[in-house]
């Protein structure tokens, strides 16, 4: 384990976490931003997970699990939301979602 | 029957209201006629009654309220609902519910057939009312009441007829006149009104009486009083320069004219002036105005009356220049004079205007003497009536209009002065030449009218015993005033008995200068001798020689023009002050100031709101990704500071 | 102290109805109608008891009710009437019955919605009139606006949403500056008292007190709230836009009873509460108002709108009010009092006149009618009486308020000057002018329209049963004004010493 030094673990987890944002920034397909998000979640958890285990405490890994959980429910909802304008849109390019703009 | 006289206003109401709420449910018009009558009837007998009550007690004793409930209680301002039962008010309420009467009885036979008789009789009624309120009220609230309440019935009679058309516009259109020109009066009376109770600190005629002579107060505060009042006064009896409306009010049904504008309600401001006799008399400048103003109405209003063609429209310039008449007496301290002139008056006046309605009655409607002529036969008994009310008017001694028209012109010489006089019976030169105009013009001479169309016939009894008994009066009524030259110092009967409402303003004003009987007889006799040359020349010309009075008027053209034209005072008055006041209404006032310059402020306030707010939410895209974009470019920036500042 | 809850029990008596109305379903039109009805009239007969057990000759407020509200602040929910309010109290609860009456045929849409509206405006409109808390009276204040910004904006006519959103922020921001002010009054008064109080009877004490600079804005702020309510010139415009737009309903109550709410603010905090301001704005005030009067009878007679030309009227006829309040006489101010019961009761019948020819024809032009006298005799005459007694003819109401604020105003020694009185009187003139005009143009002549003949009918019984009450008030005021004028002396004198024993010098 500790052949690799926590420094690659960050970087991955830094570099994944700026694809999240650029992907959340740049993208119009609200699936794409939504896996984005999902991305800059598990980033964060790759993050928690690495200090945790260079740290020898386990709180980190207590914070994962509740990431987790609410990404499940999250990406439930979120998915569920988007079926929906899917429905009424048959797009789900978030350019076009604008009828509560005023 | 003192204590009841407030029967005398009640007893109309009733009819009003009766006449009013159920009039329309009452299919036979003669009921309707017998109540409105009715009502009037009692009123009379009731009066007639206090009269002669009154009559039987001490001189001193003659003055009685006859209170009835506060109407208005506010702060130091206390209105009693009270009528005053003295001298003064009984003669005008004999003269009103008489008078009245003889209108309202004449009026069934006038408006018979017309489907809103049971309107005509309740406003006749409520007009009643109102007249009675005004002579009997005992402050000048309630005279108030009774002042703005005639003119509502004149606004209301006037337009009876809502449908028809009058003269350039419609009977409404005149009616509306009325009650704005009367409104403009009742102006001045309300500020006069205000400024009696800011001075005396009362508005009931005893106490404000009492302390006008009590209290010290300025001229120029009296003056001013009476100045508002008198206002008030052109209003009501269509003097300079309100007395436009009082000829447009002839739209209105004749028994109307006679009784509202001819012997009752266009005498209230004589009343009221000689009611608050006192706060004239001490304001002797403004006494003078007031003759002025009266001597100036009586010429004009005769001089139009000599060419006018409608034989309404020439008893209602005759009106207003005896209206004038009475304010010259009143203006030069003969208030006694120029009451018994109210009354000599309306005998006369509502019998000549009745007896014009009985023509018209008899002509289906026309109006203009040049298609009259020789009507003499068809209706002897209007003619004869109508011919003693001219003789009367003229001042042909012996009837009752010489006596109140000598008295005033007599006053007018020994106390307002010579040309007072010379004005007084150059008039009445003209009043006597107009009056035999259409009394030619109508009853002799060829006849003029269509005969396919037109048969004239009398008017039924109910219409002509009014007129007899009103001739009667015209006859006979001038012999109470009897002048003092005949008489001696105490033979004025009618004098005497008005004396004590008038003595401290006599004792104020202090004259009746040392002019000889023999002054007086020798003014008698010319007045008399121009009255009398007045109406053979009137004879003259019109019976026999039309020609001259047709070269008179091409020769004199320009005049003619004027006079016919009523000296342009419509004219004049549209252009100078209605046009004004709406077009800059319109224009100025509405379109400008309201809708650009006041609203256009609002409006503006909100519209840059509006759009500095439009420029600043641009920044509010609306767009999450380029709100997250700034966000990361935010923490970012946030943590590049941090790491440099390590 | 005794408490009495009769007048929480009026409060509550719409409020209530307005809530269980909310449960009706949306097609039970008529049970609405006839539950909004009966609940009004409740409180019509409630502040009936009320009247009957004042005592008018008692100065104090009475009918107090007070309940601790938000402790920290000793704010208190307090309600108590006195002789001006509560006869602007039965002015209310007189117009609201009628008004929904007369809504019978001419709403259809969303009555539940129309009945909830109305009763929660007579809440607040009551609220308004009895609180004696100055927190308590500001959240009356705002929340009247509410209900009758969805009437105006629901019912309306056409230009509904301009109409509403102009009233709604035009008021509103009057508001908010009296709502500065009152904070800082109250501020102001825990550092002179040494203790936070909303209390009315307790800012009484510390309103005059205030130095005098500080005072006359403190006058500016709630000055201009309560005249945009009333409105005085040149704040008016929102009027004939909100009248004109607003349902008939809308209108009457409008005219009759809002626009009294800032009339009686001036002369229940204004006065009171900033005596040397008062008195030292005075003549600017009355010719504001005065200008109000003249100005108002002008843009109304050349109106080609009834409801314009009557909301112009109003403007000219609170300015008479206004007028009166300045004046600050004794005649003046019950003339006044008086001459705002007048007002919601002649307007408020004018109003509802023109309101019953939109229903049969949807005109409101004037130049569209004419000679109608003949198809609708009854009308024609009620509406002449109304007219009469707007234009101020003696024995009808009119008159009274007129003569008295006149009167008062000439001999005002705080205004001082005769020339207020001599201009303001025009306007008695002009009232003439414009309303027989009108009256000329729509009733009298010929039949000017054929689709009149069909489409008018005369006024059926239940028009009559509003009608007549109203014309009932307008002929009692005028013939006995006594009933009414006994019930406000005490209240208007007491308010006027207390102006007087602070501004005695000033007059000096």
């Amino acid at each position: 384990m500790s052949s690799i030094p926590m420094e690659y673990y960050l970087i991955l987890s830094a570099f994944m976490f700026t694809v999240g944002v650029a992907g959340v920034l740049i993208r119009r397909n609200a699936i794409v931003v939504f896996m984005c998000i999902e991305l800059m979640l598990n980033s964060a958890n790759l993050s928690l997970v690495t200090f945790s285990s260079y740290l020898g405490n386990s709180i980190g890994q207590v914070f994962v699990f509740f990431v987790m959980t609410v990404a499940a429910a999250e990406a439930a909802v979120g998915l569920a939301i988007i079926i929906a304008i899917f429905r009424n849109k048959k797009s789900v390019n978030i350019d076009e979602i604008n009828i509560f703009k005023w | 029957m003192i204590n009841y006289i407030y029967l005398t206003t009640l007893l109309p109401l009733l009819g009003f209201v009766i006449n009013g709420l159920f009039g329309r449910k009452i299919k036979n018009e003669r009921i309707v006629g017998i109540i409105g009558s009715a009502t009037v009837g009692l009123s009379f007998l009731i009066v007639l009654d206090a009269f002669i009550q009154t009559l039987g007690l001490p001189v001193e004793e003659r003055s009685n309220t006859v209170n009835l409930f506060t109407w208005l209680s506010v702060g130091g301002l206390h209105i009693q609902f009270a009528y005053l039962v003295d001298q003064l008010s009984l003669t005008m309420s004999l003269i009103v519910t008489g008078v009245g009467f003889l209108i309202h009885v004449y009026s069934i036979g006038y408006m018979r057939g017309d489907k809103g008789i049971w309107r005509f009789f309740a406003y006749l009624n409520l007009f009643i009312f109102a007249m009675m309120n005004l002579v009997l009220g005992d402050n000048f609230v309630v005279l108030f009441l009774g002042w703005e309440g005639v003119g509502l019935c004149s606004y209301l009679l006037i337009g009876f007829w809502y449908d028809r058309k009058f003269e350039k516009g419609t009977t409404s259109q005149a009616a509306k006149k009325a009650f704005v020109v009367n409104r403009i009066g009742d102006f001045g009376f309300l500020l006069g009104m205000f400024l009696i109770y800011m001075t005396f600190d009362s508005l009931n005629f005893k106490e404000v009486f009492a302390r006008a002579q009590a209290f010290p107060v300025a001229e120029s505060t009296f003056g001013l009083i009476a100045l508002f009042l008198f206002i008030g006064a052109t209003g009501k009896s269509a003097q300079i320069p309100l007395f436009v409306w009082l000829p447009d009010a002839m739209a209105g049904p004749t028994p109307v004219s006679a009784l509202i504008h001819a012997a009752t309600m266009v005498t209230a401001g004589v009343y009221m002036v000689s009611r608050t006799s006192i706060l004239f008399a001490s304001a002797p400048a403004i006494m003078t105005v007031v003759a002025v103003v009266g001597a100036l109405t009586a010429l004009m209003a005769a001089t139009i009356g000599l060419v006018q063609n409608d034989i309404k429209k020439v008893l209602a310039y005759s009106t207003v220049s005896q209206l004038g008449y009475m304010f010259l007496a009143a203006g030069v301290g003969a208030f006694s004079a120029s009451i018994f002139h109210v009354m000599t008056h309306a005998f006369f006046k509502a019998l000549l205007f009745l007896g014009a309605g009985s023509v018209i009655h008899g002509m289906h409607d026309e109006q203009n003497i040049q298609k009259y002529g020789g009507l003499k036969k068809y209706m002897p008994k209007t003619y004869a009536t109508f011919f003693i009310a001219a003789l009367a008017i003229s001042g042909v001694p012996g009837l009752a209009g010489f006596f109140s028209k000598d008295e005033i012109l007599w006053n007018a010489y020994s106390n307002g002065g010579f040309v007072f006089w010379l004005i007084g019976a150059v008039t009445a030169l003209m009043t006597a030449f107009y009056m035999f105009r259409l009394v030619s013009l109508t009853f002799y001479g060829h006849e003029r009218f269509d005969h396919h169309h037109v048969h004239p016939h009398e008017s039924p009894a109910v219409m002509t015993v009014p007129l007899m008994i009103l001739a009667f009066l015209s006859v006979v009524g001038g012999y109470i005033g009897l002048p003092k030259v005949f008489a001696g110092e105490h033979g004025n009967l009618f004098e005497n008995w008005l004396e004590p409402i008038y003595a401290p303003a006599q004792e104020k004003l202090a004259m009746y200068s040392s002019s000889t009987h023999l002054e007086e007889i020798l003014l008698m006799s010319i007045s008399v001798a121009l009255a009398l040359y007045g109406i053979y020349f009137a004879l003259h010309v019109y019976r026999k020689n039309p020609k001259i009075a047709e070269n008179f008027a091409n020769r004199f053209k320009g005049l003619y023009k004027l006079l016919l034209n009523k000296y342009f005072v419509d004219e004049v008055y549209e252009a100078a002050v209605v046009q004004p006041i709406q077009k800059g209404s319109e224009k100025v006032l509405w379109k400008f100031t309201d809708a650009k310059l006041i609203d256009g402020t609002v409006n503006g306030a909100a519209t840059i709101v509006d759009k500095i707010s439009g420029v600043i939410r641009k920044v509010q895209t609306g767009v999450a990704q380029s709100y997250a974009l700034i966000m990361v470019a935010g923490i970012a920036l946030v943590l590049l500071w941090l790491i440099l500042s390590l | 102290m005794e408490q009495n809850l009769l007048l929480t029990y009026l409060l509550f008596t719409p409020v209530v109805g307005s809530v269980l109305v909310l449960f009706f379903r949306n097609e039970q039109k008529q049970l609405a109608r006839w539950f909004g009805l009966i609940v009004s009239f409740v409180a019509f007969v409630i502040s009936l008891v009320i009247y009957f057990r004042f005592d008018p000759a008692n100065p104090q407020f009475q009918f107090i009710h007070q309940v601790t509200w938000i402790k920290s602040l000793n704010i208190s929910y307090h309600v108590g009437v006195d002789g001006i309010s509560l006869l602007l109290v039965l002015l209310t609860t007189f117009l609201t019955p009628l008004t929904l009456l007369s809504t019978w045929k001419a709403i259809e849409k969303n009555v539940k919605m129309f009945t909830f509206s109305m009763l929660f405006l007579e809440a607040g409109m009551l609220g308004v009139f009895i609180s004696l808390d100055i927190f308590l009276f500001y959240i009356f204040w705002e929340a009247m606006l509410i209900p009758m910004y969805f009437i105006i904006g629901i019912w309306g006519g056409e230009r509904r949403i301009y109409a509403s959103l102009k009233f709604f922020i035009y008021t509103m921001f009057g508001s908010l500056l009296m709502l500065v002010a009152i904070i800082w009054l109250t501020v102001y008064a825990s550092g002179m008292l040494g203790k936070f109080t909303t209390s009315l009877v307790d800012l009484y004490k510390v309103g005059p007190t205030i130095p005098h600079q500080i005072q006359g804005w403190m006058f500016g702020a709630f000055f201009l709230s309560f005249a945009i309510k009333v409105p005085i010139f040149p704040l008016h415009t929102w009027l004939p836009d909100a009248h004109v737009e607003a349902p008939t309903a809308g209108s009457v109550i409008l005219a009759g009873v809002l626009l009294k709410m800032g009339t009686y603010g001036l002369i229940r905090f204004c006065l009171p509460l900033f005596p040397q301001s008062a008195v030292q704005y005075a003549p600017l005030v009355s010719v504001l108002a005065v200008i109000g009067i003249i100005y108002g009878a002008l843009v109304s007679m050349v109106q080609t709108d009834m409801k314009k030309l009557v909301a112009y009227s109003s403007v000219s006829h609170l300015g008479f009010v206004v007028l009166g309040i300045f004046a600050m006489t004794v005649e003046s101010v019950q003339g006044a009092v008086i001459q705002m019961i007048n007002h919601g009761l002649s307007t408020g019948a004018l109003f509802l006149l023109v309101g019953i020819l939109y229903e049969r024809t949807h005109r409101r032009d004037i130049a569209f009618y004419g000679g109608i006298a003949k198809i609708v005799p009854l009308y024609a005459t009620i509406l002449m009486i109304a007219s009469l007694s707007s234009i101020g003819l003696p024995g009808l109401n009119g008159f009274i308020g007129e003569f008295l604020i006149l009167l008062g105003s000439f001999k005002s020694p705080v205004l001082n000057s005769w020339w207020f009185t001599i201009f303001a009187a025009t306007g008695v003139i002009f009232a003439a002018v414009y309303l027989l005009w009108m009256y000329q143009r729509i009733v009298f002549g010929e039949v000017k329209n054929e689709e009149l003949k069909h489409e008018l009918t005369d006024m059926n019984l239940r028009e009559m049963i509003v009608m007549v009450p109203i014309l009932f008030f307008i002929v009692w005021i005028g013939v006995y004004p006594n009933t009414f004028l006994k019930l406000t002396e005490a209240s208007t004198q007491s308010i006027l010493q207390q102006v007087g024993t602070y501004t005695v010098n000033l007059l000096k």
